[in-house]
């Protein structure tokens, strides 16, 4: 049999090179190059397979880090929430037991599990990277094919070092232009959620494309392809390239000298071949995206922030009507009225979103010089130790201090509240993080998602505002 | 994992799209709780009201729907984070399983990995089935996995398609563990070959993080 030369995309390349064999069904066994360990489920994981008689097939290519679960509080310990220690305390010890790389609280190697993986250059082009978070999406941004997986996968990663998967399909979401001034990496990410949906990607593989993306510093494709899953999509992609390369060169677990530019040489085969086909493409048109806000409970619930709240009796499909009268209802908002102005009680910026150093960066050049408005209680959650020394290096955190923010400790802390770093009931929070869903950051918490720039003018306005406006 | 052969019992419609695991279950009960206390909290949002009593407007909380075992639902069912919980939370009350156009991708892996049986049906024969059970004078069901049928109240049957090999690890109640470390001489050849083409993957000896 003659075998036709096939154009390839990256994540087909990627996926290819790393099955193991191929079952029945369509399904594959699939190698892992990295295996990232939470708090949440990594030591009751750990535990798991040890029960069961099974030892971690590769230790060296698992990495355990606690993170949801951590207090916030500049004095916190392991100790300071009443379920982190437990859960911190397991993964320590499950991975002392497994002689699986831990990076405790107080080492720079700590933070948020989708911040510290490329931060560290653990996270690399090409790797298959699994995390029992669904935001492992994330390190798509340095071309890794990585997705989140559930307990009971974590479990057989741990035992294998393998998944059973099923291919998905593959979307091309190809950006172009150039973005407009005060346009953040988050904004392009919401208005192409809103534009096709936040189902879209069900089943596919996406990759992020276009003279847009290829402009993107890795921090700004990180954050694009950290809100792969809320496009439906598990996984998010983009061809690496020399931006990537320079991105990982010196990173504590990149590779060194002669072996970084055999891995360079290798990475530069893998972006999707020009006549490549995908299942599925989209085009947009990034030059025109402004600042977005969202309005509802889905990150598709988006809009401009100088559109008005939309108006669901205007909505012909009544599935969708009754969603949004439930999404305004549970947000307290008026259809039709503008949502810039409308009064705000919290600001968070952090999360695997947005609280990378450049996004500390932009939302200190907002507050720089001004005050937190009265009726706001603002907070800047760094994503990792590292990050956050960096920053105060830069003298950032004095900025936000006397603006009347609070400078935390790195972790996730807020964006999902499992610390206990809550939204009062029926408090309204602009947020850095990438999901508005009902009850997320605590229960009937409102929150309204928005880049780190949005997020430093409305604790500054008080109020929903264009940051674009305060300069 | 636990068998999946035939269901019969009470099926539920929750005909709403995009229900997220977070609704599904709280990110507050995912540390302190062990994973056969999650079905009180399932839907906790909708199903209870601030006193925590039963809010009695919720779907699921009409007499006519308790001891639900299939669950009718709307697009991109299970959509957003990765956590299992979701899944042990729907099993905990009661669910065997869920019928949608549409499901998030992780939670379909993390359903089928614990026995539970995802139906996924064009949108038009998910609105009828509902409306069926909306309209019937008992919302009974029976869900066959291995003729591969739903079977409503009128006695209409509605063919399904599911992976095979979905299918066969649930009919089984298959260990995949078990699976695939009967093939670790694959697994370990096929490090030993990429051992040799990437080297720096398996290089994980670094410099010192602080
Ligand atoms: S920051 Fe938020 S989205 Fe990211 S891993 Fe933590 S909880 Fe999940």
């Amino acid at each position: 049999m003659v075998l036709q030369e096939r154009s390839l995309t990256l994540f087909d390349k990627v996926w290819s090179s790393h099955v193991v064999t191929g079952l029945a069904g369509g399904v594959s066994l699939l190698a892992i190059d990295r295996h990232l360990l939470h708090d949440l489920e990594g030591g009751a994981s750990l535990r798991r397979i040890a029960e069961r008689g099974l030892k971690v097939h590769n230790p060296e290519l698992t990495f355990g880090v606690p993170d949801h679960a951590v207090a916030t509080a500049p004095d916190r310990r392991a100790d300071s929430t009443p379920n982190s220690s437990r859960l911190l305390r397991e993964l320590k010890e499950g991975s002392e037991a497994s002689e699986i790389t831990y990076f405790d609280l107080g080492t720079e190697g700590q933070g948020i599990v989708h911040v510290i993986g490329p931060e560290l250059g653990l996270s690399q082009p090409g790797m298959t990277i699994v995390c029992g978070d669904s935001h492992a999406c994330t390190h798509g941004g340095l071309g890794a094919l990585s997705f989140g997986i559930g307990a009971t996968e974590i479990m057989h990663v741990l035992a294998t070092q393998t998944l059973r998967q099923t291919k998905p399909k593959t979307m091309r979401i190809a950006l172009e232009g150039k973005l407009a001034p005060g346009v953040a990496a988050k904004d392009v990410i919401l208005a192409t959620i809103g534009r096709i949906g936040t189902d879209a990607g069900n089943g596919h593989a996406v990759e992020f494309a276009g003279t847009t993306i290829r402009a993107m510093s890795v921090d700004q494709r990180l954050t694009v392809c950290n809100l792969s899953i809320e496009l439906g999509a598990k996984i998010g992609m983009i061809a690496p390239d020399d931006t990537a390369f320079s991105y990982l060169a010196g990173r504590a677990y990149a590779p060194k000298g002669e072996m970084f530019d055999r891995a360079c040489a290798h990475w530069r085969t893998l972006p999707s071949d020009d006549d490549a086909r995908f299942d599925v493409e989209h085009t947009i048109d990034a030059a025109t995206i402004a600042p977005q806000i969202t309005w509802g409970t889905s990150p598709q619930d988006v809009i401009a922030v100088d559109q008005r709240i939309p108006d669901p009796t205007r909505e012909t499909d009544p599935q969708r009507r009754q969603a949004m009268e439930a999404a305004l209802a549970y947000m307290g908002l008026t259809p039709g009225e503008a949502i810039e102005g409308t009064p705000v009680d919290w600001v968070f910026v952090g999360s695997c979103t947005n609280g990378r150093l450049s996004d500390i960066r932009e939302a200190a050049r907002v507050v720089a010089g001004r005050k937190v408005a009265p009726n706001v209680r603002a907070w800047v959650v760094p994503g990792s130790e590292s990050t956050q020394r960096a920053a105060e290096r830069e003298g950032l955190d004095k900025i936000f201090l006397s603006a009347g923010f609070e400078w935390r400790k790195a972790g996730c802390s807020m964006c999902a509240g499992i610390n206990g770093d809550t939204v009062a009931p029926g408090q309204r929070s602009v947020s850095t993080t990438n999901r508005n869903f009902v009850g997320r950051q605590g229960p009937n918490a409102r929150t309204h998602l928005a880049s780190p720039a949005m997020a430093a003018a409305a604790a500054i306005a008080g109020r929903i505002a264009d940051a674009r406006k305060l300069g | 994992m636990e068998k999946f052969t035939r269901v019969t019992g009470i099926a539920a419609p929750l005909m709403k799209a995009n229900i997220d695991t977070d609704v599904i279950i709280p990110a507050k009960r995912l540390v302190g709780h062990q994973r056969g206390e999650l079905g009180a909290f399932a839907f906790e949002a909708y199903r209870y009201r601030p006193d925590r009593t039963d809010n009695p407007d919720f779907v699921l909380n009409l007499a006519r729907y308790r001891g639900a075992k299939i669950l009718i639902t709307g697009e991109h069912f299970g959509c957003g984070s990765s956590r299992e919980s979701a899944v042990w939370a729907l099993a905990g009350f009661g669910f065997r399983c869920v019928i949608a156009p549409s499901f998030g991708d992780i939670f379909t892996n993390n359903a089928f990995q614990n026995g539970m049986l995802l139906i996924r049906l064009p949108k038009e024969q998910v609105d009828r089935l509902a409306a069926e059970i909306e309209s019937g004078s008992t919302p009974a069901m029976t869900v066959d996995l291995q003729s591969r049928t739903v079977t409503a109240p009128s006695g209409a049957e509605t063919p399904f398609e599911i992976d095979a090999e979905r299918r066969q690890a649930l009919l089984e109640g298959r260990d995949e563990i078990g699976m695939t470390l009967a093939r670790d001489a694959d697994i370990l050849a096929f490090q030993e070959r990429d051992r040799a083409a990437r080297p720096w993957i398996y290089q994980t000896g670094q410099t010192q993080v602080s």
